[in-house]
């Protein structure tokens, strides 16, 4: 019998030990969501994410090697955003009837949403590329990525930061939207998705699909108008 | 069903192509949405099959920003050296992000009485 250090050399080498790891930690954490009668606060891509950081730093497992037997699964997000298209084609009478209200809404959203968190950063003494890579925060991850490069920012910092907007948006938005007594599907999937891309439409698709396919619609337009915007009003302001 | 999968794919790819052509910043499979829904548009419904690979893709649509989210790992150092500013600046412009989208929406909607009554009781 091999020891169990030769089986771990064996096992960490290949894809399936961290692609399983991927699958077994969301389902636990899916598993906790669905317990809690879908609790924002129980957030499925939250607790997954901190599990298996746990486990990489304590197995002392770098990112590469993880992403290795993840990027399967990461793969999967390109087609998964075509499919945006079913939901919004099934509810497009809809969108239709309120277009111009859609299009000024993710506008305000988009513009909010680059000017509050450099300004706010700004003030409160952050460093230059810390604002760069904060101004695309709301927007969907390939796309943030390219404005940040773009404009001297940090690619992979503003990944990181878009990630976060997406699990705090998704985790505080809907007691936000409560408090504000937005009742209504459209606008609440409006504002998840401008703020808070694809993990905000992740939250609202599973709870109605008229508020999924409103938040897949804003995340599509809120990369649309920032990528043509912000580098020209970046030009202005620096 | 293999049929949908694939055709999904081959509207990313053909999205991917567009990008690649004409330089947009705009990425690839947000293209291939674009394609997909005036495929739709043309076709008048959505084929039963298609609409079932789509659910699947997008009942599990959390799972799939997992390993994206694990990359905090890589920058834990540089958030922490300015974790004031960064921590502030997101949830603050979050929450008027989300609060300036939903009033604008929600009065404007309602405005042109496109709104109000919910079929589905107002989700998130």
């Amino acid at each position: 019998m091999r020891d169990i250090e030769q089986v771990w050399v064996y096992l960490s080498a290949s894809p399936l030990l961290h692609l399983t790891l991927t699958l077994v930690a969301y389902q636990i954490s899916f598993w906790l969501y669905r317990k809690g009668r879908f609790s924002p606060l129980l957030n499925p891509v939250l607790f997954s994410v901190i599990a298996i950081v746990l486990i990489l730093v304590l197995t002392g497992t770098d990112y590469d090697t993880y992403f290795d037997g993840a990027q399967f699964v990461h793969f999967l997000l390109g087609p998964a955003t075509v499919a945006l298209a079913i939901p919004l084609y099934r509810q497009f009478d809809r969108v239709r009837r309120s277009a111009v209200a859609v299009l000024a809404s993710i506008l305000v959203g988009s513009a909010t949403a680059a000017a509050s968190a450099v300004g706010i950063a700004w003030l409160l003494g952050g460093s230059q590329a810390a604002l760069v890579s904060l101004a695309p925060k709301s927007v969907t991850a390939p796309v943030a990525m390219g404005i940040s490069e773009q404009l001297g920012g940090l690619p992979s910092l503003t990944a990181v930061l878009v990630i976060m907007t997406g699990i705090l948006g998704a985790t505080v938005g809907p007691y936000l939207l409560d408090l504000l007594k937005i009742k209504d599907s459209a606008a609440r999937g409006l504002a998840m998705g401008t703020a808070s891309h694809g993990i905000g439409t992740a939250r609202a698709m599973q709870v109605s699909e008229v508020a999924g396919a409103f938040s897949g619609l804003a995340m599509g337009l809120n990369a649309l108008a920032t990528a043509l915007l912000l580098p020209l009003l970046w030009g202005l302001f620096s | 069903m293999l049929f949908y999968l694939t055709l999904i794919f081959c509207c990313q790819l053909v999205g991917e192509l567009f990008i690649a052509t004409t330089g947009l910043p705009v990425p690839g499979p947000v293209i291939g949405m674009a394609i997909m829904f005036l495929g739709l548009l043309v076709r008048g419904s959505v084929p039963a099959d298609l609409g079932k690979v789509a659910d699947a893709l997008i009942s599990n649509l959390s799972l799939l920003f997992v390993p994206a989210g694990v990359g905090v790992m890589l920058h834990a150092g540089l958030i922490a050296a300015e974790l004031v500013p960064i921590t502030v600046a997101l949830v603050l412009s979050t929450i008027l992000t989300i609060a300036a989208t939903g009033v604008c929406m929600s009065w404007m909607g309602s405005r042109a009485g496109a709104s109000g009554k919910t079929v589905d009781g107002g989700g998130d």
